[in-house]
């Protein structure tokens, strides 16, 4: 068979006069478990990994060049593509960072509600984590516990905006509609539940003797490590390192609320699973919170770049007229001068949009620090030493999704 | 004229064994989707009662494809040595009263010896394919046969000890009056997790481990080969859950039933094969996958000196 003829550095030849040689294997990009097209190439001695290289690209559109062609607003849409398990907290991400390169001030409704579906954001993108991750431990039956809560959230979603997965909610300087009283008290009334089918996800895992073996101090990464390789969010909070975005430089209102950051503390792939259960609850306790201080009031800023002119004005008056039409065909023409970083704290870690303006009315350049990509990086410190199955966990355990990782 | 009735007993087990085959699949995802917030097939016919037929049409009139650097002759033999060890394995099961194609001897061995041969298929089928991924598997499928086969034989030997016989039929009438079931429940507990081991079912199920290795011995294959695999799988399956039944759990032993009068042995049997079939799918419902290294050390370091001992306290008590 050809496969044995495979040289490589790593070949090793005993006394004896026997040699062993690794086998490599094409993990992806078509392959069950990769979550979506990464492709690793794995060098096996038997079954021990030797050598993971993982390569990227394969779902690239160059969503950082084709920003450079549109108008701020036109970007939106293509924020929805890079993770499109939480298209919502990336809209969040990019609004937050025009707006801080414009200088808008949100009305205090839309940061609400903002901080709301961000939430419900993060907890489809956990489910969905949790229901792949455990159907790629072998764990059938959380998948589909989990796809009927998700599916909640999407309905929620859809009746919201009128998307489930690619919603493009949120506008510069505001939202897109209001979140009428029935809706609110409809996402209570899920959060009052979703405690209780946490609890049945943990009982059909948590205690699985199975379940620990093949996650107790698999894929350790110390807190140490985790920071230089760049690691972010629940990956990085799994190793113990309390750092979260929402607490450290607080945008919508998560100031107002009460919740935690939760951490981990030996940096396996249990911890960053039991982090992540974690989130579950403080995310619920989040949105409960939200929907209990929520006030009334307008939901656009007062911001003429981005807010169309009331309707009554534009049908009565020249000026509004053209306003409403320039803004429509053309967008803004001018933005302040300058460059800008902005990182929220996305369900995958830290997502940051860094604009660079030059004066018109489309950003000079868009650089998106995605966590994706940073976690994919890192799946050979994680990966090697370990068993095949092992790979598979650990890809599980850092949540990568690749429209994020390839742009 | 009794070379005739052997046929005509032949053809009747085997067709019903057959539709079993079709039809323990409709049954598995009928209770996996219950167990998971779902309803199963639901499509074709009443309750998807016709999914199987539909199932088994497609995949007769799909496309037959050879990778070009397979080792064909292996290729096209390997799925066929499973469903025929499989198949022909239900020879020796005593469904009702004796009533066996043939009354062997040596019937466990007769069962172990098939179930080896069975696996072969898996480890041809993996080296044929001439892919890593089917290598893999078949490498793993080997190494885990010989584990576990140890395991279950040793299981057994305590039954055989206790009804001083191999031949199936002497074991379940050795049961009249109780199951071995109690005396032998160490016996019972290693022969479960390795005839589960043996089908390569979930948790077990590192050969074909669909996450990790994508299909496992069984990536290249498709259409009607895969198929045989395929029911050669489920084959086992019924094989190894009538061999729990008959083993520990009285065979055809029960009491009488109104209505069926007479035959009640024969559905005591087969409610109990369900049974143990329904404790697989329930099995595959719950539990994750175990790592390759791990099932070797549960079965080296665990079930074979649990067989073991079994076996010696067992001695020890008959000679008593």
């Amino acid at each position: 068979m050809d496969m044995t003829e495979e040289i490589s550095s790593l070949d090793t030849e005993s006394k004896s006069g026997m040699s062993a040689k690794v086998l490599t294997i094409n993990m992806g990009p078509q392959h069950p478990a990769t979550h979506g097209v990464l492709r690793l190439v794995l060098d096996l001695d038997g079954e021990t990994v030797v050598k993971c290289t993982p390569y990227v690209g394969y779902l690239h559109r160059g969503i950082e060049k084709l920003s450079e062609h549109r108008s701020y607003m036109q970007v939106l849409p293509l924020t929805d593509r890079l993770d499109y398990i939480s298209s919502m907290t990336n809209n969040i991400g990019y609004c937050e960072a025009v707006e801080a390169l414009f200088g808008i001030e949100l009305p205090e409704r839309t940061q609400y509600i903002r901080t709301i579906v961000s939430e419900m954001s993060r907890i489809v993108n956990h489910l969905l984590w949790l229901a792949t991750h455990a159907l790629d431990i072998g764990a059938m039956t959380v998948f589909l516990y989990c796809f009927r809560e998700r599916e909640k959230i999407l309905d929620l979603f859809e009746r919201l905006c009128g998307a489930r997965l690619t919603v493009t909610y949120p506008r510069i300087g505001g939202l897109k509609n209001d979140a009428d009283k029935k809706w609110l008290e409809d996402v209570y009334e899920f959060t009052n539940e979703f405690p209780g089918r946490v609890e049945e996800y943990e009982t059909l895992i948590d205690k699985n003797r199975i379940w620990l073996r093949r996650t107790k101090g698999i894929g350790v990464i110390s807190a140490e490590e985790a920071i230089n390789w760049g690691l972010s969010g629940p990956t990085l909070r799994g190793s113990g390192v309390p750092y979260d975005i929402r607490k450290y430089r607080p945008y919508g209102v998560y100031d107002k609320v009460n919740w935690e950051v939760v951490t981990g503390k030996n940096g396996d792939v249990y911890d960053r699973y039991r982090v992540r259960m974690e989130e579950f609850r403080q995310s619920n306790s989040i949105i409960r919170q939200c929907i209990d201080q929520i006030p009334e009031g307008p939901i656009m800023a007062d911001a003429p770049k981005f807010t169309l002119p009331p309707k009554d004005k534009v049908l009565s008056d020249m000026e509004h007229l053209i306003h409403q039409f320039v803004l429509v065909t053309k967008g803004p023409q001018t933005a302040p001068d300058g460059e800008i970083y902005v990182a929220t704290e996305v369900p995958k870690g830290e997502l940051g949009f860094y604009i660079v303006s030059d004066g018109t009315g489309k950003p000079y350049r868009m650089r998106i620090r995605a966590p994706s990509f940073v976690h994919v990086a890192a799946l050979p410190k994680l990966c090697e030493g370990g068993l095949v199955a092992d790979v598979i966990a650990n890809i599980g355990s850092v949540d990568i999704v690749l429209g994020e990782c390839d742009r | 004229m009794e070379l005739l009735l052997m046929f005509v007993k032949i053809l009747v087990v085997v067709t019903i064994f057959m539709i079993h085959l079709l039809y323990v699949q409709y049954f598995e995802r009928k209770v996996i989707g219950h167990m998971q917030a779902r309803m199963g097939p639901m499509r074709v016919g009443w309750h998807g009662i016709l999914q199987p037929v539909a199932d088994a049409l497609k995949l007769f009139f799909k496309e037959d494809i050879i990778p070009s650097q397979s080792d064909r002759p292996i290729f096209f033999v390997a799925p066929i040595i499973g469903v025929i060890a499989g198949v022909s394995t239900i020879a020796v099961i005593p469904l009702w009263k004796s009533f066996s194609i043939a009354n062997l001897n040596i019937g466990i061995l007769y069962i172990l010896a098939l179930s080896s041969i069975g696996s072969f298929s898996i480890i041809l089928g993996g080296w044929a394919s001439n892919s890593k991924y089917s290598f893999l598997g078949g490498l793993r499928s080997s190494a885990q046969v010989i584990s576990y086969e140890i395991s279950l034989g040793l299981s057994l030997v305590g039954v055989m000890m206790m009804a001083g016989s191999a031949n199936l039929s002497d074991i379940v009438n050795a049961q009249a009056n109780s199951w071995f079931l109690f005396p032998q429940l160490i016996a019972f507990f290693v022969f479960l997790v390795s005839a589960i081991a043996e089908t390569n079912r979930v948790p077990f199920d590192l050969p074909e481990a669909e996450t990790e290795l994508v299909a496992g011995f069984a990536t290249e294959y498709s259409g009607m080969r895969w198929a045989l695999f395929f029911m050669a799988e489920y084959a086992g399956m019924f094989i190894m859950s009538s061999l729990a039944v008959v083993c520990f759990m009285g065979g055809w032993n029960g009491p009488e039933l109104p209505l069926v009068g007479e035959y009640s042995g024969l559905l005591w049997f087969v409610l109990k094969v369900y049974g143990f079939i329904f404790f697989y799918f329930w099995i595959r419902a719950t539990l994750p996958r175990y790592r390759y290294d791990q099932l070797m050390s549960l079965g080296w370091k665990i079930f074979i000196p649990l067989a073991l001992l079994n076996v010696i306290v067992t001695g020890f008590l008959r000679v008593l």
